[in-house]
Parts: C-alpha cells; structure tokens; sequence
C-alpha cells in the first residue's frame, strides 16, 4: 500500500473531459514532443484499444495534437489544437489500428523530421492524467516523465556506461534508476536514466562529446 | 506511514493533540514531498480558484458539450431555482446547478479540477462552495477544508479505487461525496470523528453505482450523478452532525466499496456496455454523436 499526494486526488488542474483520455494524451503528445527534440512538420497517429475507439468524443486526437504542439493539459487552447496545428503548417492524421499486446489506451506518434526521415514514440496513459511511455523508436523502455530523464543512444561498447554515470557525477546529478537495451552485440543501444536533478543544456552537451554516444534526449518532468 | 487509514488517522490526530484532520493531512504531505505548508496551501488555493471557475461558468455563459447531451442544464437548473424555488430549499439547489456547471464546463473540453476525476469533478466544489457561502466561512477555513475533503481522498486510493473502470460510478462519485462530506463537517465545526462518519455515510449511500456513461462519454449520466453526489455529500454531514453515526467505521466502508467494485462486471465499468448506455435510446444517441 503506497501513500498518495493529495494532489493526486484534488487535481489535476485539467482540459476536460478525461484524465485518462485526454489530460494523459497531452501528456503523451508533450512528452514525445521533448523525446524527439526535432524540428517535425507532420505526426502520424497509431491508436489502440479504447483510444481507437472513442479518440473522438474525449477529444483524445485534440489532447494528443495539444501536446505535441508543446501545450500543457490544462491549457484552454487544447480543444482548437487541430486548427492551430493546421495554421502551424504541421499536418496530422489519425489512425484506429492495433498495436498489439498493450495497454488499452496505448499510442504510437509518428513524426515526420523536417530534416527527413521519421522518429516515434510509442506510450500508454495508465490512468489518473499518468503517462508510460514504453517505446522510442524501436528501443523497449519505461519513462513516466514523473522525474527528469536522459535518453542516450550509443554503441554497445565497455565503459560507455561508466563514462556516462562520471559526466552525471560531476554535474552533481544523482541517477535514481537507469535501464540498458542493446539490439546486438557491439550494436545500437539506449540508456534510460531517471534523475533527481533538472538536467541543463550544458550536461547534454558534456554527455553528447563521449566519444560512443550518439544521441542525447532529456525530457524534464511535464505539468 | 504516519496513518493510511480512518483508524490511523484518527489515532495519530489524538497523540498529537489535532483536532482538525487538515491538520494531519497537512502534516503527512509536507512528510510524503518535503514542500512546506505554504506551498501546499498554495497550491490547494489554486485549485480551488480552477473549480470556483468551473462551478460558476456554465450557470451565465453558453457551453457546448462535445456530445450536446447536457448542454445548458445548469442554467436551467438556476433559473428554476431563481424563478420558482427549488423544492429542495435554496441552498440545495444552488449546490446542484454548480456541480451540473463544472460537468458541463469538463464535457465541453474546458478547465477543471478532478476530484478525484474528471468526471466527480463538480461534486466537492458543488458542496464546499455552497456550504462555505452558507456558512460565511474565512477563505483559510475553507482551504482547510479542501485539505481535509482530498486526505478522505487519498486514503481511499490508498485502500480502495477511485477509478470508474475499476470500482464503478461508486469509485468515483462515492469518492467524492465522501470527500465533500467530510470536507462540509469540518467547515461546520464537526469533529474529525463525525467528519469520517459523515464519508462513510456518503460512501453507503451509493454503494454498489454503476458506470454507465451513454456513448462512452463523460455526460449522461455522469452530470446528474454530480448533482446528487453534491445532496448527498451534504445530507450525509447533517447526518453526522445531527449526532447519528455510520453504520459501520469507515474504513470498512471504503473496503466494502472495492470488495463490490471487483464484483462488478466488466459491463458496467466505464465501457458503455451496461446500465443506461445499453439502452436502446442511448444507443441511438451514440450512433448520432459517432455518425455511425
């Protein structure tokens, strides 16, 4: 039996209609927004389970566009998301699908890179206006955005890890859980790491110049 | 922890001299956060601020509900009750044309405060606005009392649910009226004993609702449950005031509320399969929101 804030049961400060289905979407969109970091001009929307088949009356494609237009799920503006995304020149669509064994209201965003190509992030929102996201382009992990957190993508080489905890040491950052995925051996691989500190644009500069780290994500905690 | 039951509470409340249980309340979450009091009042205050918002605005301006199903009945919920008077006294029915504003303003994707969700949302602001008004209570006293309603709260997250598609519209309204309840009894003066009496009642009362929402969306009959969540939140503190006790400690009721959620089928947990939303008009309501 864990202890709850009570703020967990006065709030959240929210758009309505559901805290699930449309305060947990914006936050799903905005976490996946700070996950990609890149300049998009089109997301792609993949909805499973009961966010596929009833997106339309909790404003669930509303909430998601919301957050990946950068807003928080108590901003007023959410409900004309679609048309302020449209007047930003970002095109949005949204496909009912099956994503497979996952959480009843799971989504997969899509975005289409300015720079060309595409990146997505693949989350669930598990209740309450809470939020799991559980895959980043192609790599399994578990970010809640509850707690400042890295995303490093590097080559599955000895001493990356170390390298890495030693730039965070340095920065005063404490790790309060980290997660390890490789594809193969010697491979592509991603590091997950929940801290207790903000993370700066400085520690992701330090982190970006290690010499087997080639991508550095920070998401700071979502409202 | 400190206390995570009814019991515990109050037990902790009598070993350090409180007689308020926002006091104990206030205490666990300055430990739980380490944020300082102030910051936690504060923050209640803004929140407060967000469900004074929602209770007062559909009552004087035209809200769309995104499936049009209770669009515009606060106002003539208030206009009844400004024109005829309400059988139910006035103090009643302006509680319940404020919980019918908030689930307008959250059905027509407009701000709210979930307490504990979004779709109970109207059901302590309904109670703790009217009755403080009422009352002429100080705005500290009524921060206080906010406190008090989401301690009730969260010691019934902890030991229960207050999801629908868990526990059903009891999880959630049943939730809230006991969290207004107890909220409306401190505000009056009650004890913290009377105060857990009075959620138990609101909890009884509702035992065994069912969440049935027409077409899978928050509107019908989530509004009018809001409505009678918020009588219920204050008949249940007359209840206890008046001296009458719940029938069982409220700890046991909140047990009884998860023990009768489980047992609910999956048909009449938030998936529009059972209750109202299975009934043939309902459907066709769906059918005309959905195009389908």
């Amino acid at each position: 039996m864990a202890d709850h804030s009570i703020f967990e049961v006065l709030g959240p400060v929210m758009i309505g209609p559901s805290s699930s289905h449309t305060a947990g979407a914006a936050r799903l969109g905005r976490a996946a927004r700070q996950i990609c970091g890149k300049k998009f001009n089109a997301v792609h929307f993949l909805l499973h389970g009961s966010f596929a088949k009833t997106y339309r009356g909790h404003g669930t494609d509303k909430a998601l566009a919301a957050g990946v237009l950068g807003m928080m799920p108590y901003d007023e503006n959410l409900k004309d998301a679609l048309a302020i995304a449209q007047r930003h020149g970002i095109a949005l669509s949204f496909e009912p699908t099956d994503l497979g064994d996952c959480h009843e209201n799971t989504a997969r965003i899509i975005f289409s890179l300015t720079e060309g190509g595409t990146f997505y992030v693949q989350g669930s929102s598990v209740g309450g206006g809470s939020i799991l996201i559980t895959d980043i382009d192609g790599f399994e992990t578990e970010i809640s955005g509850e707690y400042p957190t890295i995303v490093i993508g590097h080559t599955d080489k000895p001493g990356v890890i170390s390298e890495v905890s030693t730039v965070l040491a340095e920065a005063g950052i404490n790790i309060g859980v980290m997660r390890v995925k490789r594809r193969e051996r010697g491979m592509q691989a991603s590091m997950t790491i929940e801290t207790d500190e903000k993370l700066s644009a400085a520690v992701t500069e330090e982190l970006m110049k290690l010499e087997h780290v080639n991508t550095v994500r920070v998401l700071n905690p979502i409202g | 922890m400190m206390y995570q039951t009814g019991a515990q509470l109050l037990e902790y409340m009598k070993q350090n001299e409180m007689t308020k249980i926002s006091e104990a309340v206030l205490a666990k979450e300055m430990l739980l956060t380490g944020k300082s009091e102030e910051e936690i009042r504060s923050r209640t205050a803004e929140h407060y601020a967000v469900m004074k918002q929602s209770a007062a605005r559909a009552l004087t301006e035209k809200v769309e509900t995104v499936g049009g199903m209770i669009s515009g009945d606060s106002r003539k919920m208030e206009d009844y009750r400004k024109t005829s008077g309400s059988l139910c006294g006035d103090t009643i029915a302006r509680a319940m044309a404020r919980a019918l504003s908030c689930s307008e303003v959250n059905a027509s994707m407009g701000r709210i405060c979930a307490a504990p969700t979004a779709g109970a949302c109207g059901i302590l602001p309904a109670a703790v606005i009217t009755v403080s008004e009422e009352l002429n209570a100080s705005p500290d006293e009524v921060i206080d009392a906010m406190i008090a309603a989401a301690g009730v709260g969260a010691i019934i997250t902890e030991n229960a649910t207050v999801s629908g598609a868990e526990g059903g519209c009891q999880a959630e309204c049943g939730t809230a009226a006991a969290m207004a309840a107890a909220a409306v009894v401190q505000l009056r003066g009650g004890s913290a004993d009377a105060a857990l009496c009075a959620a138990g009642i609101a909890l009884e009362n509702i035992l065994g609702l069912v969440c049935d929402p027409i077409a899978g969306i928050v509107e019908a009959p989530c509004a009018k449950r809001n409505a009678s969540g918020t009588v219920n939140a204050i008949l249940s503190a007359d209840l206890a005031l008046a001296g009458i006790r719940s029938d069982v400690p409220f700890d046991e009721v909140v047990d009884a509320m998860y023990r009768v959620g489980r047992a609910l089928p999956t048909s009449l947990r938030e998936t529009a399969l059972g209750g109202v939303a299975a009934a043939p008009s309902a459907k066709e309501i769906s059918r005309r929101i959905f195009g389908r």
